[in-house]
């Protein structure tokens, strides 16, 4: 019996959870598109998320597609197929790689930076504070977020697939001996336009939803410290699972045909 | 501070509630709450910690909505306003939150500003000038205006959230354990800033408080909440003779009476 009530509780949690969070992304959506806005807030985020992460990605893309050529080269040229290895690294890079490794950083770096902000402010009252100064904590707080999340991770994720396939091409000429002109040539061959859009709105996705989660769990942690402290942790697990999931569902939907 | 009698207010009270109740799961914190707060009246509303007066004050502003009961501002219901009418109601409240509740990221004046600024879309030039007139209101000088909310003291800091709290000229104010958490000396100073403030503005003002000399100096009218009721009110000066064993209980802070705290004897 106790097997059945312990189900039962877990069912019960798992459904308030996700109904919290479905009446939670409702409201953010449209407090995100109805005035006031916050154009100066919406801008500091920009900065923050895609300015700022910047150095994170560009590293990150820089040695995914280093490593890309190297681990290739040393398949392929088994089979003496090393003229593959651009496309490889491209296709990977602009595909996958790119907007699932940023994503995984951005959301480190700013989903728990959101979580902590909203929830420090709101263990100590600054979020009941806005409302009794007449403005809406989700216009200020959350909408700002959403847009900037979602308009600046597509951005960062094409600086990282030209950076990441510039990492291949480093390996490729210089470690591997290829011709520069016929490694870029080869880049470019097998390259088409849904490669590269299909990773840029896996990219917008994963920014809403960085943003999103760490909204969330800022807003409604309780308890002090160490309720920011879990708030934080939450919201970068429940992002970077989210985005390895969405991830092969967009991926289901743009090449389930090929 | 006008003189009004509990059992008769004149007119429509400025806030009236009726059997307001507020539960969080198995815990009733509000069982019944009637109460009556009279346009111009500052009411202090006393009990220990743990007795529901965070609640209901976040009841009446709109923060948390009652499981049952009504609340009425100026005779209006506002138990289930839509939003854009929760937001004309709110623009009639101030409130000073008990941790200062300044947002860390603005600057003083910033801070004292954001109701003119985000709420009324004033200019923040003339917002500017206002906040600086409510920061020397409550004793703070232009030098402090520039600076972040984390370099000042704790009495400064309250002192900033007092004037944020006045700056949109609200018709009610609420302040939320004023005197928590500071010396006896800045306790007084808040209170007697609190009184001013709220005479100057001719305001309606409910404080929460279980400090008693702060609770004798800013009330006209005081309250006694315990376990989600009211257990007594009356005028500031019957708090003495109350002939209620629980308010002269908590009065004197003695540890034996009527209220027993939840205290496991080993």
């Amino acid at each position: 019996m106790t097997f059945v009530a312990a189900t039962g509780r877990a069912f019960l949690v798992l459904l308030e959870a996700t109904g919290a969070l479905a009446i939670f992304t409702a409201s953010a959506l449209s407090h995100s598109v109805r005035p006031p806005f916050y154009p100066r807030l919406i801008l500091r985020q920009m900065v923050d998320i895609g300015y700022y992460s910047l150095p994170v990605v560009g590293l990150t893309a820089l040695f995914t597609g280093m490593v890309l050529a190297l681990q290739s080269y040393t398949g392929f040229a088994r089979f003496q197929a090393e003229g593959a290895i651009a496309t490889v690294v491209v296709l990977s890079v602009t595909r996958e790689l790119g907007p699932v490794l940023g994503g995984l950083m951005v959301a480190g770096r700013i989903g728990a930076a959101m979580a902590a902000e909203i929830g420090t402010m709101r263990v100590t009252e600054q979020v009941d504070a806005l409302t009794t100064l007449s403005t809406n904590p989700f216009k200020y707080l959350v909408a700002p977020r959403l847009i900037a999340g979602l308009t600046m991770l597509p951005l960062l994720v094409l600086v990282a697939d030209v950076i990441g396939v510039f990492g291949g091409f480093l390996i490729g000429v210089y470690r591997l001996d290829f011709n520069p002109a016929s490694y870029i040539s080869r880049t470019w061959e097998y390259l088409e336009a849904v490669d590269v859009i299909s990773g840029l709105v896996k990219a917008a996705v994963f920014g809403f939803l960085i943003a999103l989660m760490g909204c969330y769990h800022g807003y409604r942690s309780r308890g002090g410290a160490q309720g920011v402290g879990t708030a934080t942790t939450n919201s970068v697990v429940s992002a970077s699972v989210l985005i390895l999931v969405t991830n092969y569902l967009i991926t289901g939907i743009f090449f389930s045909t090929k | 501070m006008p003189d009004s009698t509990p059992s008769q207010p004149a007119a429509t009270p400025k806030i009236r509630l009726r059997g307001v109740r507020k539960s969080f799961g198995p815990k009733h914190v509000l069982n019944g709450v009637d109460l009556d707060v009279g346009t111009g009246e500052s009411l202090v509303i006393i009990g220990g910690s743990g007795t529901g007066k965070s609640v209901l004050l976040k009841c009446i502003l709109g923060l948390l909505e009652p499981d049952g009961g009504r609340i009425e501002i100026d005779g209006e219901d506002t138990t289930h306003l839509r939003p854009r009418d929760r937001e004309r109601v709110m623009r009639k409240f101030g409130m000073l939150f008990q941790g200062g509740a300044l947002f860390d990221s603005l600057q003083v004046w910033e801070n004292v500003a954001f109701g003119l600024i985000q709420g009324e879309r004033m200019g923040r030039r003339e917002a500017k000038d206002i906040a600086l007139r409510k920061l020397a209101q409550v004793g703070l000088g232009k030098e402090v205006a520039e600076l972040f909310p984390a370099e000042l003291s704790g009495g400064m800091q309250k002192r900033v959230s007092l004037a944020r709290s006045i700056a949109t000229e609200p018709e009610i104010i609420f302040f939320d354990e004023p005197t928590t958490g500071l010396d006896p000396i800045m306790s007084d100073v808040i209170n007697d800033l609190i009184v001013k403030c709220v005479r100057d503005l001719g305001a309606t003002a409910v404080s929460i408080t279980h400090d008693m000399a702060s609770a004798r100096k800013i009330a006209d009218r005081i309250a006694m909440i315990h376990q989600g009721r009211i257990v007594w009110q009356g005028h500031a000066s019957e708090i003495d003779r109350s002939g209620n064993a629980m308010v002269d209980q908590f009065v004197h802070g003695r540890a034996d009476g009527p209220i027993q705290m939840e205290i496991l004897h080993p």
